[in-house]
């Protein structure tokens, strides 16, 4: 964010206890010292209202970056995301074009309760008009948020409180990273898992797990949700045969059930079986540690349904 | 700034008036006969709050408005061909025929759009008059909403935000009594409206729309305050429409003797009656006449104009790819 606004001072940052407070997971820290009140605004609770600030103005040019304290909250904006953002360059018959940044933690993080806890982008990801990235590494999270603010498009920006501590590799020169293209972060032969965001992590774990069963696992890291790199994921069946979707969020409709669909379309005759899912349970995230480790996709859930896509 | 006195500009004012009533009227005839589709809002009846506001502002200054915004898209300059074509759904529409009548938008004119969610559009209009304080442009947005929208978060949200920021905008109430069919006794513990501006410390107004010019006046003072303090306001101008909420509204809810009683009082009426007596009769016989000519021109070319291609669908939604 602090190069993209030094780069273009259209950009700003609009969202709850962004400046004072720098950030409430610290993400924004030192914006307001180096920006100024103009450009790094803090709001009152008022998610419906400051999104839609957020894409009035951006339809006047400017290229604001709306942050969420989480994407749970987003909720209360969600029509400001689909009837406006989303809609108002076809509504407008192409004149106006909507180039806005929103951004926070998605998902699970650790006994929030149900109502903290949402997985976001199955729902906005349907949008077609909008633009979904949910990054698992450093690099990934600079090089697609960088993108996102360039972009002419709405870009919803899918982080995760969890992941927030990760520590990796960001090269010096890095610039943006296109969106809508995966990265295979691990080479295997005999299945493919699909993931993104903290559950490529958790694909990881699993996979080396199922290497001490002498199983080798190919992972795709999506990236971007939309768009979606079709592409690298049929090649990558096309040599696995086998494909395990994971993520966190409900089993019903959502991105891997648009994944299953066209991995089974677009590879079928190279599936040696049904493409399965690891999702969180069908249930509202439970409170009690225990209950929540057991909605929550784990690498144990993961490992078992890649043997269970071999028949192992 | 116009020159208000004047009988030319009077004219001009009713001029406008004249060309919203009739295009309504013909868009009326139009969706009787299936050539307009989906809801119909008409203005008729309100024309002077549309005509008066953009009277009171400047060119570059910015409206945004709701789903009843055939009249306010005129008023700030659109051509009726590009109105009339977009709601027969005709590519040459302002909106290329994939808005329709909620959607109007002239970026051209600063005409930021009709939406069709019931104060979803407030915060948004915040947003503009945030970029153009951010910006430093000395332009004003205007915002309209109806009665209908005071009771929704959009509202709250949008002018809690506004008076925070201390935005540029004039928040513009059209209390048309009705919100849809239910009157404002029934939806507003306050009825009110301007006193809402209280709780969020900017300056409100309060008035009926009866005489386009003082619309113009009271008007064009919050936008003067907007623009040179940078202080929002909250007007509630008072209207009437004469026709159902939409065109599917017979509007049962209301009496005959109530809409008789508001049609006295028909501010484009007064403002011709005004004109007549001050004895302009010559030229009001040629800007009606020349009104006719360019409605007639307008559903004309609406007829004639080719509906949009599908290609135009994907481009408009935005840089892509597409699911199958």
């Amino acid at each position: 964010m602090l190069e993209e606004m030094e780069r273009d001072d259209r950009v700003f940052l609009m969202g709850e206890e962004v400046g004072f407070y720098n950030g409430a997971y610290k993400v924004s820290e030192g914006l307001l010292e180096r920006f100024g009140e103009k450009r790094v605004i803090d709001t009152p609770i008022a998610e419906g209202g400051f999104a839609g600030i957020g894409v009035g103005a951006a339809i006047v040019g400017l290229r604001p970056i709306i942050e969420f304290m989480t994407w749970n909250f987003s909720a209360v904006a969600f029509d400001q995301i689909l009837n406006n953002a989303a809609k108002m360059r076809q509504m407008s018959g192409g004149q106006l074009k909507c180039p806005i940044v929103f951004r926070g933690p998605n998902a699970s993080a650790k006994q929030v309760g149900s109502q903290h806890s949402h997985a976001m982008e199955h729902f906005y990801a349907t949008i077609p008009g909008l633009k979904v990235v949910a990054p698992a590494f450093p690099a990934d999270a600079k090089g697609l948020l960088k993108a996102a603010i360039r972009d002419d498009d709405p870009v919803l920006v899918m982080e995760s409180e969890t992941l927030y501590s990760v520590k990796g590799e960001v090269p010096d020169d890095l610039d943006t990273i296109p969106l809508g293209v995966a990265r295979r972060v691990r080479e295997g032969t005999d299945c493919t898992i699909v993931a993104y965001s903290r559950m490529t992590h958790v694909a990881l774990e699993a996979a080396a797990a199922l290497e001490k069963d002498g199983i080798s696992v190919d992972i795709v890291d999506l990236r971007s949700l939309r768009p979606l790199d079709e592409d690298s994921l049929v090649d990558s069946v096309r040599r696995t045969h086998h494909c395990v979707v994971v993520h966190e969020g409900w089993p019903y409709g959502g991105v891997g059930a648009e994944i299953s669909d066209r991995v089974q379309r677009l590879a079928f005759d190279d599936l040696d079986g049904p493409v399965l899912r690891v999702t969180s349970l069908d249930v509202p995230m439970p409170y009690n540690a225990k209950l929540e480790e057991l909605v929550i996709p784990h690498s144990d859930r993961v490992v078992a349904a890649v043997k269970r896509a071999l028949n192992r | 700034m116009n020159d208000v006195g004047s009988l030319a500009h009077l004219s001009d004012l009713y001029r406008q008036m004249f060309l919203i009533r009739r295009l309504e009227e013909e868009a009326a005839r139009a969706y009787a006969t299936g050539k307009i589709g989906g809801f119909l809002h008409l203005y008729i009846g309100q024309e002077a709050v549309g005509v008066g506001a953009c009277a009171a502002m400047q060119k570059d200054d910015y409206v945004i408005t709701t789903y009843r915004d055939h009249g306010l898209a005129l008023a700030k300059g659109m051509s009726p061909r590009a109105l009339m074509a977009e709601l027969y759904g005709k590519k040459t529409g302002c909106s290329q025929g994939l808005g329709g009548s909620m959607h109007l938008f002239d970026e051209a004119h600063h005409m930021l759009g009709g939406y069709g969610i019931v104060g979803g559009h407030i915060p948004v209009a915040a947003g503009v008059a945030f970029a153009n304080k951010y910006k430093g442009n000395g332009r004003v947005t205007l915002c309209f909403f109806g009665d209908g929208a005071v009771s929704i978060q959009g509202f709250h949200e949008g002018i809690s935000l506004a008076a925070l920021w201390k935005l540029p905008i004039v928040f513009v109430c059209e209390n048309n009594e009705y919100s849809m069919g239910t009157p404002l006794s029934r939806t507003l513990s306050v009825e009110d409206v301007s006193l809402k501006a209280t709780g969020y410390g900017i300056p409100h107004d309060r008035f009926f729309a009866a005489d386009v010019l003082e619309v113009e006046q009271r008007l064009g003072a919050a936008i003067e305050r907007a623009r040179k303090e940078s202080m929002p306001s909250l007007i509630e101008v008072r209207t009437y429409r004469f026709r159902g909420h939409s065109m599917s509204d017979p509007g049962k809810y209301r009496t005959a003797a109530e809409l008789e009683e508001h049609k006295k009082r028909d501010p484009l009426l007064l403002t011709r009656g005004k004109l007549e007596a001050a004895g302009e009769k010559e030229r009001l016989a040629d800007l009606e006449a020349q009104v006719e000519k360019e409605i007639q021109d307008a559903i004309e070319f609406a007829e004639q104009s080719p509906d949009p291609d599908p290609s135009i669908l994907e481009q408009t939604t935005y840089s892509g790819p597409f699911a199958y």
